[in-house]
């Protein structure tokens, strides 16, 4: 199981803007790479990122070979009422990891 | 031939005192103070640090019953918050058993395979890089304080030698680059005094977190010198003169570097 870091301010003021930062622990494998007997390691990445703020869609990114490896993610948002962050990567070979977070809006 | 002897006493001379400017105290810097704002934040910030992903690796490795004798960390140690407070501080400290000063990994080692009746965890693991990580964290902030005493005193004295020691193909000593030119561009990127205060530290070159021992083989690979295997009591002995070297420095371990 990934390990992830969310960080989100636990209380926001209404209409704020508020800072997300994500990071998540992945090697995000090139698939470019040889191995020490110079076969090509196969690709291994987190293809994709989601955010929802009460079920609704706030940030997506698509991420290629390029990206390093643990991915880290920040983005804003406008506080605007109390709920739940949910956080969603998925990826090459099944890879799925979820969080999330709660916000209190006053 | 009387002549030829007098030169090459000159020539010694020259050498010696060559070699001889260790940074006064007052002048040292931590890498941290030659990295860009955006690394010095990453670094700061627990959530931004990816080191922290290893930190917390650790943790659970911590309380995590292994080997034949089916004790975890913990179960000898407790909170590590508080036992392991200042502990990565003082190593590589002298060990009696081995008779000579041993690293944290070596030590986290020697438990495994003492205490737990477990195999040695491999060296650049992610496991081992995750427990001393863990150690490590709990020393943050706290002054770097090396044992100075005639049993550790041969062994830093072996550290300086090698750290004076042209070597490679290149013909350099640490030394050259990081007590004479540090502060100086090396193909674009500052030279560091080489202070090893946030071991083991994410290096973003790496993508990955990484021992004191790895950087050193970096460093012994661009002087197209002969590294060591990892563990070896050559790079402990540079470990302790360097650590040694940073006494006084806090710990920032696990750092961040470009």
């Amino acid at each position: 199981m990934a390990r992830a870091l969310i960080n989100v301010p636990p209380k926001a003021k209404r209409g704020e803007l508020i800072e997300i930062k994500t990071l998540i622990s992945h090697n995000m494998e090139t698939g470019f790479r040889p191995d020490n007997t110079g076969k090509p390691v196969p690709r291994d990445i987190i293809t994709e990122f989601v955010c929802k703020y009460n079920g609704e869609e706030i940030f997506r990114a698509e991420l290629y070979p390029a990206v390093s490896a643990n991915p880290f993610l920040t983005f804003f948002t406008i506080a605007t009422e109390s709920g739940t962050l949910n956080f969603e990567w998925t990826g090459d070979n099944g890879f799925s990891a979820t969080e999330s977070v709660n916000i209190t809006v006053e | 031939m009387k002549s030829v002897a007098t030169a090459a006493v000159a020539t010694a001379l020259l050498t010696a005192t060559a070699v001889a400017a260790e940074i006064p105290l007052a002048d040292r810097k931590s890498g941290y103070d030659f990295m860009g704002r955006e690394t010095r934040a990453m670094q700061d910030d627990d959530t931004a640090n990816p080191g922290t992903l290893w930190v917390l690796d650790g943790e659970a490795l911590w309380k995590r019953k292994d080997g034949a004798a089916g004790k975890s960390c913990a179960d000898c140690h407790g909170d590590a918050q508080a036992s392991m407070k200042g502990v990565a501080a003082r190593y590589p400290a002298f060990n009696a058993a081995r008779g000579r000063p041993i690293d944290l990994e070596q030590r986290i080692n020697m438990c495994r395979t003492d205490q737990q009746q477990s195999t040695p965890l491999p060296f650049e693991s992610k496991e081992l890089l995750a427990l001393s990580a863990y150690v490590g964290r709990q020393s943050r902030g706290m002054p770097i304080d090396i044992a100075d005493d005639e049993r550790t005193r041969p062994f830093l004295q072996a550290g300086r030698d090698m750290f004076n020691q042209r070597q490679g193909q290149l013909n350099l000593s640490c030394g050259q680059c990081h007590d004479d030119n540090w502060g100086q561009k090396l193909a674009g990127a500052p030279i560091p005094q080489g202070q090893a205060t946030g071991y083991p530290l994410y290096r973003l070159e790496w993508q990955a977190l990484g021992s004191l021992q790895r950087r050193l083989r970096n460093c012994l690979v661009g002087m197209r010198a002969q590294s060591y295997t990892f563990g070896a009591p050559e790079y402990v002995d540079l470990e302790l003169f360097l650590m040694w070297r940073a006494r006084g420095m806090p710990l920032e371990t696990p750092a961040v570097r470009p």
